[in-house]
C-alpha cells in the first residue's frame, strides 16, 4: 500500500522516522520517576505524542512548508514551556486576513479550504495549490507514523 | 491526460488553473480510505478537503490513543536494551 516507503531503505522516511522516535522514548522512559496516577500517565502520553510528532517533522527535516512550521512550533512551545509552566498557547487560531486574491479566495471557501488550513501545520500562511500538495505529504506521513507506533506497541504488547 | 480546459481562472498573476487544482484533488483523493475506490464517482472537491479534514483529525486520535497505549507499555517494557531488536523488527515489515 505504501509503496514509497520501502522498509528495505535504510534512509526511508520510515526508517529515519523510527529512529527518532525510539531515541526520544527511551529519554522519556529515562526521565521519568515510577509513574503512578492518572496524572503523570495522561502528562507522559501527551509527551510521548508531542514526541511522536516533533521526530516526524524533524525526519521530514525542512523540505517541506508544513514540517518547518511545526518544528518551529514545537521549539517555540518549549521555550515558553520553560518559563511559564502552564502557559502552553495554541496558536493555530491565527485568523488569517492576507487573502488578497479575490476569486480564488471564494473558490477555496466554498471548497472548505479554511478549515483545512487549521489543521495542516502552516496551513494559514500556505498558497492554495502548495495547501493541497503539502496536505497529500502530511497524510502520508501521518500515515508512516501511525503505522510505526503501531508497530512498537504490538512489539511489546504482553501477548496472551 | 488533462487537456487543457479553456476555462482557466487567473487570478492576480497567480495562474492557478482548474485543471491543477482537479490534479491535487484528485491525488488527494486516493490518499483517504473512504473515498479512495470511489474513483469513477464524481466526487466535488469541497468533499474531498472536508473528507481529508476528517481524515487527519482521526489519524491524530489514532496518535493520541498509540501514545496513551505507549506511555502505559513504557513503565512496564524494557525499551532501552531492546532498541536495536525494535529498529530491526520494524524494518522488515
Amino acid at each position: 500500500m505504501d509503496n514509497q516507503k520501502l522498509s528495505t531503505n535504510p534512509t526511508s522516511l520510515k526508517t529515519r522516522f523510527a529512529l527518532r522516535f525510539i531515541r526520544s522514548l527511551t529519554r522519556i522512559k529515562m526521565a521519568n520517576t515510577p509513574v503512578s496516577s492518572m496524572g503523570t500517565l495522561r502528562k507522559r502520553s501527551q509527551t510521548i505524542k508531542l514526541a511522536a510528532d516533533c521526530s516526524m517533522a524533524s525526519a521530514v527535516g525542512s523540505k517541506r512548508s508544513w514540517s518547518r512550521s511545526a518544528l518551529l512550533k514545537i521549539r517555540s512551545r518549549a521555550r515558553l514551556h520553560a518559563f511559564a509552566k502552564e502557559k502552553v498557547v495554541t496558536k493555530k487560531k491565527k485568523k488569517c486576513n492576507r487573502r488578497d486574491v479575490g476569486e480564488v479566495v471564494i473558490q477555496q471557501e466554498v471548497m472548505g479550504a479554511n478549515e483545512l488550513r487549521q489543521i495542516v501545520p502552516g496551513g494559514e500562511s500556505m498558497e492554495f495549490l502548495n495547501l493541497l500538495k503539502e496536505t497529500a505529504h502530511y497524510i502520508k506521513c501521518l500515515n508512516t507514523q501511525v503505522e510505526v507506533m503501531q508497530n512498537i506497541v504490538d512489539l511489546y504488547s504482553p501477548s496472551t | 491526460m488533462s487537456s487543457r480546459s479553456s476555462r482557466s481562472r487567473q487570478s492576480g498573476g497567480s495562474g492557478i488553473t482548474e485543471d491543477q487544482i482537479n490534479d491535487l484533488v484528485i491525488k488527494l483523493q486516493q490518499l483517504i480510505p473512504e473515498l479512495r475506490h470511489r474513483s469513477s464517482d464524481k466526487i466535488s472537491a469541497a468533499r474531498v478537503l472536508q473528507d481529508t479534514c476528517n481524515y487527519i483529525r482521526s489519524l491524530h486520535r489514532e496518535v493520541d490513543d498509540l501514545s496513551e497505549r505507549l506511555s502505559d507499555l513504557l513503565s512496564t517494557t524494557d525499551i532501552t536494551s531492546a532498541q536495536a531488536a525494535v529498529i530491526r523488527n520494524l524494518l522488515t515489515q
